[in-house]
């Protein structure tokens, strides 16, 4: 089971420095143009300015690379099909299906802007706390209660995840070895019908410690959220790249 | 499941993002403050159920169970699916924005569906009622998400076809499976906790 830690967001690079908010905007301005622009000049624009920001935020290698190699298993599956279907002139055939030129220029598109708005997620956004996330979130309007289920199920996924790992070491210890069988099916259901059971008893337990402390369904948030110059300058770059990539592609 | 960013048309991710956003709405709205611990709780722990992987012939697939979740939570899937996927971003850097919308809906929606067509059998006093219940409930949202993927693609262009087409064949095995576990789970939680199944936010 893959760690649950978000070692991407300690830090203290130039981005890690910035307002969560203002990495936030930046990146909902720069997502857009991204997802959306149709040529390869401003989809190439977009992914030089994405690892100019990655260089900047100074994320740990290893671990960017194994997800970068994750991102472009489905990039793979898109040179592998898109120029299948697509129609235009053929490069070659298999069986009855021709791969086409105009097909593999379109994967080449996809995998510009795939790896472009990878390299921002990982810059701008798993560059903040989970904790940070969830009150930035709110700052920006998003409604109260999304942002505390937000905070809420972070902040219990490692309760329930080592809750599951007692589960399933006490699984092992009494002879179970995963395989493809109904028994092995069976056994999962079981493993988390149990793990909902005591999901919803530490529910309980954790809901009447908060009445307990008066809560009275308001969420505080302790992230004190400050905007300086910096982080303006920061919103003001993005929107001037999310321009030009607007405007290459209108040339293109 | 899930699409990239960068990949679908802009009236798609539009489609998306309205469905998603009235989704999640509906399940705020129903959700009032004293369920949250309850439905962040549960989240949490369905986000650890879909990091399991269970073999499956010489491979191993990891379980959505959207179909378990839309029993156990109700309308609440919608925000709690949307919260999941953001978690994701952060911890795994999967997905992205434009595309959030899309991928909500496309595991929400059956997950919503599926549990109110199925719930008086989901509800079933009877072992083998409750289980038939549980094997459609979750073998049918899977089923439906995968056609959902498949639509979103096919509705971005032509050249998707053949990649809609694989995806909706990989996910059928992976159908099958979720059919079971979520058949075992339902019976299970029937026996030992009934209220989790019967408090879903209908």
């Amino acid at each position: 089971m893959p760690g649950l830690d978000t070692p991407l967001s300690r830090g203290d690079s130039l981005v890690h420095r910035l307002d969560p908010r203002a990495r936030l905007l930046g990146f909902l301005v720069f997502s857009l143009p991204v997802a959306l622009v149709q040529s390869q000049a401003p989809a190439l624009l977009g992914l030089a300015l994405a690892a100019l920001l990655l260089l900047l935020s100074r994320p740990a290698p290893g671990l960017f690379l194994r997800r970068l190699a994750a991102v472009n298993l489905f990039t793979a599956f898109l040179w592998v099909f898109v120029p299948l279907s697509a129609p235009g002139q053929a490069l070659f055939h298999l069986g009855p299906l021709a791969y086409t030129r105009e097909g593999a220029a379109l994967a080449l598109l996809l995998t510009l802007k795939i790896n472009a708005a990878f390299l921002a997620v990982t810059a701008l956004v798993a560059s903040i706390a989970p904790p940070e996330l969830g009150c930035a979130l709110q700052a920006l309007g998003l409604p109260e209660k999304l942002c505390h289920l937000l905070l809420m199920t972070h902040r219990y996924l490692f309760v329930i995840q080592r809750e599951y790992q007692r589960l399933f070491t006490a699984a092992r210890a009494r002879g179970f070895v995963p395989r493809t069988s109904g028994h092995t099916y069976r056994t999962f259901a079981w493993l988390l019908g149990m793990l909902l059971v005591k999901s919803w008893d530490r529910a309980e337990r954790v809901h009447q410690a908060m009445l307990c402390r008066g809560f009275t369904g308001r969420f505080y948030c302790l992230t004190d959220l400050r905007c300086r110059a910096a982080d303006v300058l920061f919103v003001a770059a993005s929107l001037a790249s999310a321009a030009a990539m607007v405007l290459a592609e209108r040339l293109a | 499941m899930h699409i990239s960013e960068g990949v679908l048309s802009a009236p798609v991710l539009l489609g998306g993002a309205v469905a998603a956003a009235a989704g999640v709405a509906v399940g705020l709205r129903r959700l009032n403050h004293d369920r949250i611990p309850q439905t962040a709780i549960l989240s949490s722990a369905f986000f650890v159920a879909s990091l399991i992987h269970v073999p499956v012939g010489f491979t191993s697939a990891h379980l959505i169970l959207n179909g378990l979740l839309g029993a156990i939570l109700g309308w609440a899937a919608f925000p709690a699916i949307l919260v999941a996927l953001l978690l994701q971003a952060v911890l795994f850097q999967f997905g992205g924005l434009t595309v959030l919308g899309v991928n909500t809906v496309t595991m929400a929606l059956p997950a919503v569906l599926c549990a109110g067509l199925f719930r008086p059998l989901l509800l079933s006093q009877n072992t083998r009622r409750a289980a038939l219940g549980g094997f459609l409930c979750g073998s049918l949202a899977v089923f439906l998400s995968g056609i959902l993927v498949a639509l979103a693609l096919i509705g971005t262009g032509e050249a998707f076809q053949t990649a809609a087409v694989a995806i909706f064949l990989a996910n059928l095995p992976i159908t099958v499976i979720e059919g079971v576990v979520t058949a075992a789970a339902v019976v299970f939680l029937g026996h030992v906790k009934p209220e989790i199944l019967s408090s879903a936010l209908t």
